[in-house]
């Protein structure tokens, strides 16, 4: 349901002075602790803030793409390990049920997740296997009423937290594409499902990725996303579009950060009885970054809205999010050079971005996957065209 | 009990205030306006009320521009069950303001109310203390707790000393400082279901006030720059500069 403009507005207001007053404060000792204090996830909850995608009809708060994006964008301001919270049950944990689960399956799960009572982790990535579907390895063979998964799951974002995974698994062996793939809702705490010790990481501290071993993990009939075999590789695809869009507007935002950071410290800092600022090649870097910023801000935009007139919008979001988190990637850059030294000591924020928004042009689909989804969009059109 | 709370809509506080170039005042165009800080203090104390089952009924009043609708929805998003607006463009003093809340006070009957000790724009620090004046209500200002007890409150006052421990009886006043509480952010579920709670408006005649300020403004100014600091060599020279240049020794 799209929201009437005051009511959005003060939402967003809430949300900044959430990041401004109590988050940012905060960004230090996460970093240094590596854990976020436990109060917040519940401050965020009570915000409605891990509903944000879901329907109003399964207790979330039903924000349409455009409306999302601008929510991303304000909580891109701050440690993205705050945004990771959230990120899972409004992202790839929870769309998969939103997008093909069945009617029980929406009523068994949406509500828990919009309220943050359970958290959602999504389960695709392998020790041999990422974007390549083929490779997957995990096994869900029949048995009896239910199935029983094996393999291994790799870098799974708030694995540690979640309460339930979506588990991409091979449901039909001799089928080695993306047709053999099914989606699985699986319980965390089912018998047979084990932890890896979580990774360390180069940024975004306070997000914990670890490995999810399944060995011998049964679960019913109806855990199976839609209730369809063969469909879980599609699903993914579809949760992992929406998903682009809001990882983009989080690298909008923090890009927005970065530059403010940049001019704080560009306004500050005197070399040669002159504030940086007014040195032409450092306005070159903030007008560049800015320029960036600007772009991307406003591709994520029309392609959210594009997403709710509901065009397809594979191309653009993958569009959306390559430039974007690879303009996030220059931004954090160019912030580091206009602070010099200081940009290279863990005492500035900019640092720690710099660490954290690498991590943007790689998860959810690498850059490198974008551009062959861009190419591959482009060139089907071409073809249908001609 | 009701609890009545009077919001203000002033500048935000994180916003660089500009004076205006004629010297009348301060920029307001296109400036971003939120709710009296201390006033938000004051709202969230009475939704701690009725969460704690002391208080059935929180009304939040606001008097001001249109847009002070905005303020009073922040706070029935907050928790305040309904608002009500008194529709007044331009300047209002300390004075009108008490006024038109005593009429407010004497036509919804609240036990408490429970004001911002002063409004970020003008630090008047003047309202609380002129409604209970007019009212003839008990007053606990600067409040940094307050219980609720059988007609009456213990309220625990920031003065210049420490802290005061007083007792009122109630129906009474209280102005809040900085450290009652701190604040909620209001959930969107809360900010879409504010939309649909009541805000009654009405405008100063309805109140029998006349707002026509009673001061004039002279000029407004911004505050000196300060002056570079200087380093002195020893003691004698810092003695002798506050002497006879400072001439505050």
């Amino acid at each position: 349901m799209a929201l009437d403009p005051e009511t959005l507005g003060q939402f967003i207001d809430t949300v900044r002075r959430y990041v401004r007053e109590r988050l940012i404060p905060l960004e230090e000792q996460i970093s240094r602790d590596d854990a976020i204090p436990e109060e917040i996830p519940a401050e965020m909850a009570e915000m409605g803030l891990y509903g944000l995608s879901i329907p109003e009809e399964y207790g979330g708060i039903g924000l349409t793409m455009a409306e999302e994006v601008l929510i991303g964008a304000e909580l891109g301001h701050t440690a993205p390990a705050f945004r990771s919270l959230i990120g899972t049950n409004v992202g790839i944990g929870s769309q998969g049920i939103v997008i093909d689960g069945t009617e029980e399956q929406k009523r068994e799960y949406l509500p828990r997740l919009a309220s943050g009572e359970l958290v959602g982790s999504f389960c695709l990535t392998e020790p041999d296997s990422g974007s390549d579907a083929a490779s997957l390895k995990t096994s869900a063979r029949r048995d009896g009423n239910g199935y029983v998964l094996n393999g291994t799951k790799r870098y799974i974002t708030n694995s540690t937290r979640a309460g339930v995974f979506t588990v991409m698994a091979r449901t039909d062996l001799d089928n080695k594409g993306a047709g053999g793939i099914s989606a699985f809702l699986v319980d965390a705490k089912s018998d047979g499902i084990a932890l890896g010790r979580p990774y360390k990481k180069m940024g975004q501290q306070g997000t914990h990725v670890a490995d999810v071993i399944f060995e011998d993990v049964k679960v019913p009939a109806d855990a199976l996303i839609g209730g369809v075999e063969g469909q879980g590789f599609k699903t993914a695809m579809k949760v992992l579009d929406r998903g682009r869009l809001h990882l983009a507007s989080v690298c909008v935002g923090m890009a927005d950060r970065l530059i403010d950071e940049s001019l704080a410290f560009a306004t500050e800092r005197k070399q040669f009885d002159t504030v940086l600022a007014e040195f032409q090649l450092i306005q070159a870097m903030l007008a560049d970054s800015r320029t960036e910023q600007y772009a991307a801000d406003t591709m994520v935009r029309d392609a959210a809205a594009k997403y709710d007139a509901g065009e397809n919008t594979a191309m653009v979001a993958a569009c959306a999010k390559y430039y974007a988190s690879e303009m996030a990637g220059r931004v954090a850059d160019r912030a580091v050079q206009i602070h010099g030294g200081a940009g290279y000591i863990s005492d500035y924020a900019v640092e720690r971005f710099y660490r954290d928004v690498r991590l943007f042009r790689i998860y959810e689909g690498t850059s490198q996957i974008q551009q062959i989804v861009i190419a591959r969009n482009m060139l089907r059109t071409w073809k249908e065209a001609h | 009990m009701k609890v009545l709370v009077p919001v203000k809509r002033v500048i935000d506080y994180n916003v660089k205030v500009r004076v205006k170039a004629d010297q009348t005042g301060v920029e307001l165009a296109n400036v971003k306006m939120s709710m009296n800080p201390f006033d938000e203090i004051a709202i969230e104390e009475a939704i701690r009320m009725k969460e704690a089952g002391k208080a059935e009924e929180v009304i939040a009043v606001s008097i001001g521009p249109q847009q002070a609708q905005e303020t009073i929805r922040t706070a029935l998003a907050m928790g305040a069950d309904r608002g009500v607006h008194v529709l007044h463009d331009g300047v209002v003093e300390p004075l009108a303001v008490a006024k038109m809340l005593k009429a407010i006070v004497e036509k919804e009957g609240p036990t408490v109310v429970i004001l911002g000790k002063q409004a970020i724009d003008d630090d008047c620090n003047q309202t609380g203390q002129m409604l209970s004046a007019l009212l003839g209500w008990s007053q606990a200002t600067f409040a940094s707790k307050i219980e609720v007890g059988d007609g009456e409150l213990t309220v625990t006052r920031e003065v210049d000393a420490g802290l005061e421990t007083i007792k009122v009886k109630t129906p009474a006043i209280v102005t809040t400082d900085l450290r009652l509480n701190e604040p909620r952010y209001a959930s969107l579920p809360n900010i879409m279901k504010a939309k649909k709670k009541p805000i009654e408006a009405m405008s100063p005649a309805d109140l029998g006030v006349d707002p026509t300020p009673r001061l004039a403004t002279l000029k407004v100014v911004e505050p000196a720059k300060r002056a570079g600091g200087v380093k002195v060599a020893d003691v004698a020279e810092l003695v002798s500069k506050l002497k006879n240049e400072a001439k505050v020794i």
